[in-house]
């Protein structure tokens, strides 16, 4: 491992994030626009917690992130209009779904895996989908908008101002990000690495691997499911799209896409996928066609992701 | 009410019977080839629109005879042209690539067809009930469940009796032995896919009859075929299809009691399925890792 | 047929050269940029074009296209040319369609925003579009809170309201196929209105409801409904869902012979949906929101023939919807002689679309306090085969919108102007 170039990479992407409001306009983008690239990056960099660095693919992610958006936007809604409250609601809500989901399913391995990780996924979205009464079915919760984050000595506009918004989200990025890089760094996330590496090593050397994946998942699912919270908020409006089976491809790609094996690649994914679906869906409307080729491109050429190439091409 | 229960039985299997058709064909490919099909639904759209385009010229049962055919050609292209390259890497790749090729599906058709439903003809012997009494048995309906049963029965006996199907359930079981004894494991792979997109195909022609045809028809059919596959177990062919059958069944009943919980119950039997018995009802021993 | 989405990659590039030259001011904040004479208006429309909505979306962007033709050729808006910009706002992905109407907004600086078909994708529409204070005009979301209890004074609507439509078919219904109805439903804000909107208006004429079921948007097998329906046995199955929901539900009906048995009618339909079904499945009451064949009303044949002429087909309700919606946008600004969205909506409300843009018998117009066009509604029957293939409807009652709108203080409207 190259120690310097990594920070240097650190480094570039924490000032490249810090301005980005500030030139995206020039670029032909908008505020909106680097405020989803976060939130989807920190989904795609939650999935590769258990992706990329466990070694086990779940497809259905976008359940935990839109149980996440629910509990934020029914929060604000229904118990008290507060930001911060809605996120911690939607966070536990995330995490408590995917603790008892986990435990049912962390025996299970590869496809199969894979394949009920979809299939559960499903089930929070047809709740969300059929039970109209609460949940407002199809049409979604509406109806609400974020609040102004009340720190005591001020008041932050969140809703009128894009830019205080885009920076309230990368605060949330920043914590969950270190917290997930301190975990990865620590002997826990070592032991996930072994797991990913040789399940059965790990097993004789009397890892309870297991607990460990059911653990792994959990985190996953709760960073998420934060992710799902922010979305929620810059929409200001949340409905079924946000938790079905597309999503969660989108962010397995996002995740192949930047570099599975890469701290960063998720992010990186993220910012190419989000930034292309917008702008080929505003030049064709075949754009689906476009998105279907991007997918079988990227598996057939660039299975190791952009960071992969770089690594390997001796650049990082 | 007890009428009402009896008629959403009936209809359950009949729906049940459906899925099955579609879960079969996505179980062989995935138990040879380890590639679960997300192009699967496209598959199936697919094949009803080539019907409905062929139907002009040959009539509704020269469609329903070579349309899911046509489609289990471009399956079998498709799979020598992307899939094949994909075997033997992390399932990921696969799942993500058929994954693309859904997106690709629903916007081809779309371009070609158009994004507004088209109106399927049905043959007139076949559009009418039974009788009043039983008026939700149609003939379409009969003559779907006759059809996909007898499907079945030819696939049962096809992997039962051929030497093609001995291979591919010999593949299923253990591909190395079966590579190591000079069959040849791509081609088998191909003919399998093929056989499965043709089930695809099939079940997009019966689908169209009874539902309107629009690009996105497969999409809703897709995940209780996945449910069925979990409920029945991986790798157990006579396990989708009672995977199916229960799913469709407890849908239907469902439907009487609780409408709108009539999804989330295949998804408590998945549940509940993987709580109990992990491999699934008929699953085999080993396969869940 | 290929629809072109407009380029801005080049204006793209002129920005961002100017953008350099005059960093500081980008960072300062989004200042309305004084338009240049050779600027052209921008109307930005962010509507379906994949997904269940996708064939509607589609047909109203053409009468967008067609109108823009026309206000091109008559020398544009205030002497600008008009540009569209379409983006894709998926059938139902609010994320998507939120981020779209921003980007129009915020990225496009246009000058108006159209869109949604979706009723729940229009409304939160609004909400940006109201928060930035431009012009918004939706075609074809029906939801009644669209010009109701959420009304925006920036927020006009092209189609009816739920509740006209109900207020419009009701008699006919209930003299063609009796009193007592089974409703299936929708499960949406759309489905809700509608069935809300005929319950009050069958209430002023003394229907029964036997009962209702609510299927949930993208229902494919509608059997055990229809069991349930017949087993009440009602005069007339009520059909409110749309799309291919429609088509799937009266599809499996009349191969169940409930046709036989019982009326099957509904509220809104659509020509879309009657050209999916097979004949046989053409019947019913319904009300129409407006149709091709006016033999007798001025314009409506140039305006068909042109709309053939772009794409072989007639137009559609939705056609006339989004052909509308971009002529409003014109008629504002030419009225207010401004791009100010506050003028051009005082010179909306209350405007009457002149004869060649309204299409039908009695000239619609915006209503007051509500921004809702009250139009004609066109009361009739579904059938086979008429004069025509395209001549899937028999209008055989057109209602004056004045009649079916109901008050101002049904509606639920308290419009607030900004000071």
């Amino acid at each position: 491992m190259k120690r310097v170039p990594a920070v240097a990479w650190t480094g570039l992407i924490w000032l490249v994030l810090l301005t980005m409001p500030y030139w995206m306009r020039a670029v032909g983008g908008y505020t909106e626009l680097a405020s989803r690239v976060l939130v989807l990056g920190l989904a795609a960099m939650s999935l590769n917690f258990l992706l990329g660095f466990t070694g086990v693919l779940s497809f259905g992610h976008a359940a935990y992130f839109g149980l996440g958006a629910y509990g934020a936007a029914m929060t604000i809604k229904y118990i008290a209009p507060s930001t911060p409250l809605g996120i911690l609601v939607g966070v536990a809500t995330g995490t408590l779904a995917a603790m008892v989901i986990g435990a049912l399913i962390a025996r299970l391995r590869g496809v199969y895996f894979a394949m009920v990780t979809i299939a559960f996924g499903q089930v929070f979205y047809f709740i969300a989908f059929r039970w109209n009464s609460v949940t407002g079915g199809d049409d979604g919760v509406t109806g609400w908008k974020r609040q102004a984050l009340d720190l005591g000595l001020a008041k932050i506009d969140l809703l009128g101002n894009d830019k205080a918004f885009y920076y309230f989200i990368l605060a949330c990025f920043a914590i969950a990000v270190t917290l997930m890089w301190l975990l990865l760094r620590s002997p826990f996330g070592r032991t996930l690495l072994a797991i990913r590496e040789n399940e059965r090593r790990a097993r004789f050397l009397g890892v309870p691997v297991e607990r460990h994946i059911w653990l792994s998942f959990v985190i996953s699912c709760c960073f998420v499911s934060l992710a799902g919270t922010l979305y929620a908020l810059l929409n200001n409006f949340t409905d079924p799209r946000a938790l079905r089976w597309d999503q969660s491809g989108n962010f397995v790609i996002m995740a192949v896409l930047g570099g599975m094996r890469s701290f960063w690649g998720p992010l990186i994914g993220a910012a190419i996928f989000v930034v292309l679906q917008d702008y080929v869906s505003s030049h064709t409307e075949n754009w689906m066609s476009f998105i279907g080729l991007f997918f079988v491109l990227v598996v057939l050429f660039f299975p190791r992701g952009v960071l992969g190439i770089l690594r390997r091409k001796g650049m990082a | 009410m007890t009428q009402l229960l009896l008629f959403n039985v009936f209809n359950g299997l009949i729906v049940g019977a459906f899925y099955a058709l579609m879960a079969l064909g996505l179980s062989l490919i995935l138990n040879l080839s380890g590639v679960i099909n997300f192009a699967h639904g496209g598959f199936l759209a697919l094949g009803a629109y080539i019907a409905y385009t062929l139907i002009p010229y040959v009539g509704f049962w020269g469609g329903l005879a070579i349309a899911p055919f046509a489609t289990a050609a471009v399956g079998i292209v498709v799979e020598w042209a992307l899939i094949r390259r994909l075997y033997g890497r992390d399932p990921l790749y696969s799942l993500l690539l058929t994954f693309g090729l859904a997106y690709i599906f629903e916007d081809v058709l779309r371009a070609i067809w158009g994004a507004q439903s088209v109106p399927y003809p049905i043959p007139p012997e076949l559009s009418t009930p039974l009788s009043s009494q039983f008026f939700f048995l149609t003939g379409y309906r009969l003559f779907m469940v006759g059809l996909a049963a007898l499907v079945v029965l030819a696939l049962f006996l096809i992997l039962n009796r051929t030497r093609l199907g001995m291979r591919i359930r010999a593949g299923t079981a253990d591909l190395e032995t079966v590579s190591v004894l000079g069959i040849n494991v791509r081609i088998l792979r191909t003919l399998n896919f093929g056989l499965g997109i043709y089930l695809a195909g099939l079940a997009g022609v019966l689908a169209a009859g009874m539902l309107g045809l629009q690009p996105t028809i497969g999409t809703s059919l897709i995940m209780p075929s996945f449910v069925a596959i979990i409920v029945g177990g991986l790798g157990s062919l006579p396990g989708t299809l009672l995977g199916g059958l229960l799913i469709g069944l407890a849908a239907g009943i469902t439907a009487v009691f609780f409408p709108s919980a009539t999804e989330a119950v295949m998804y408590v039997m998945m549940g509940l399925v993987l709580l109990v018995r992990p491999r699934g009802l008929l699953g085999e021993e080993g396969r869940v890792s | 047929m290929a629809t072109r989405m407009p380029k801005h990659g080049v204006n793209r590039r002129t920005l961002l050269k100017a953008a350099a030259a005059t960093g500081a001011l980008q960072v300062a904040g989004p200042f309305i940029i004084a338009a240049r004479g050779e600027e052209p208006v921008k109307i930005g429309l962010d509507n379906p074009l994949t997904g269940t909505y996708a064939a509607v979306g589609k047909n109203e962007l053409i009468g967008c296209q067609l109108a823009l033709e026309q206000i091109n050729a008559k020398g544009g808006i205030l002497g600008r040319q008009a540009e569209l910009l379409v983006e894709d706002s998926t059938s139902g992905d609010a994320g998507t369609a939120v981020q779209k109407a921003r980007k129009l907004i915020e990225r496009d600086k246009v000058n108006f925003l159209l869109g949604n078909v979706n009723s729940a994708l229009a409304l939160a529409m609004a909400d940006v579009s109201s928060e930035k204070g431009v012009l918004h005009i939706v075609p074809g979301g029906h939801t009644d809170a669209v010009t109701g209890a959420t009304c925006h004074w920036n927020v006009f609507r092209v189609c009816n309201t739920t509740q006209m439509e109900a207020n419009a078919v009701t008699p006919t219904l209930i003299k063609n196929a009796g009193k007592k109805w089974y409703f299936i439903t929708p499960d949406y804000a759309f489905g809700h209105t509608l069935q809300a909107g005929l319950e009050k208006a069958g209430g002023k004429a003394g229907y029964t409801k036997v009962g209702g079921d609510l299927t949930p948007l993208g229902t494919t097998d509608f059997s055990s409904y229809l069991i349930k329906a017949q087993a009440a046995n009602p005069d007339v199955i009520i059909f409110l869902t749309q799309g291919d929901d429609m088509i799937n539900a009266l599809k499996q009906a009349v191969q169940f012979g409930l046709d036989k048995r019982f009326h099957l009618a509904g509220g809104q339909q659509e020509l879309e949906a009657l050209e999916g079904l097979p004949p046989e499945a053409r019947i019913g009451t319904w009300v129409f929101e407006w149709y091709w064949n006016q033999p007798n009303v001025p314009h409506v044949k140039d305006f068909v023939d042109a709309i053939k002429k772009k794409t072989g087909r007639v137009p559609t309700a939705r056609t006339w919807f989004g052909f509308a919606s971009t002529w409003s946008c014109a008629l504002a600004a030419n009225e207010a002689k401004s791009l100010d969205a506050v003028k051009m909506a005082k010179a909306l409300s209350g405007l009457k679309l002149p004869p060649e843009v309204s299409l039908m018998p009695d000239q619609a117009f915006y209503r007051v306090g509500q921004n809702q066009l009250i139009p004609n509604l066109f009361v009739g029957q579904a059938q086979a085969k008429g004069s025509a293939p395209d001549d899937l409807f028999k209008v055989t009652e057109v209602v004056k919108g004045t009649d079916a709108a109901g008050t101002l203080e049904e509606t639920g409207c308290k419009m607030k102007w900004p000071v």
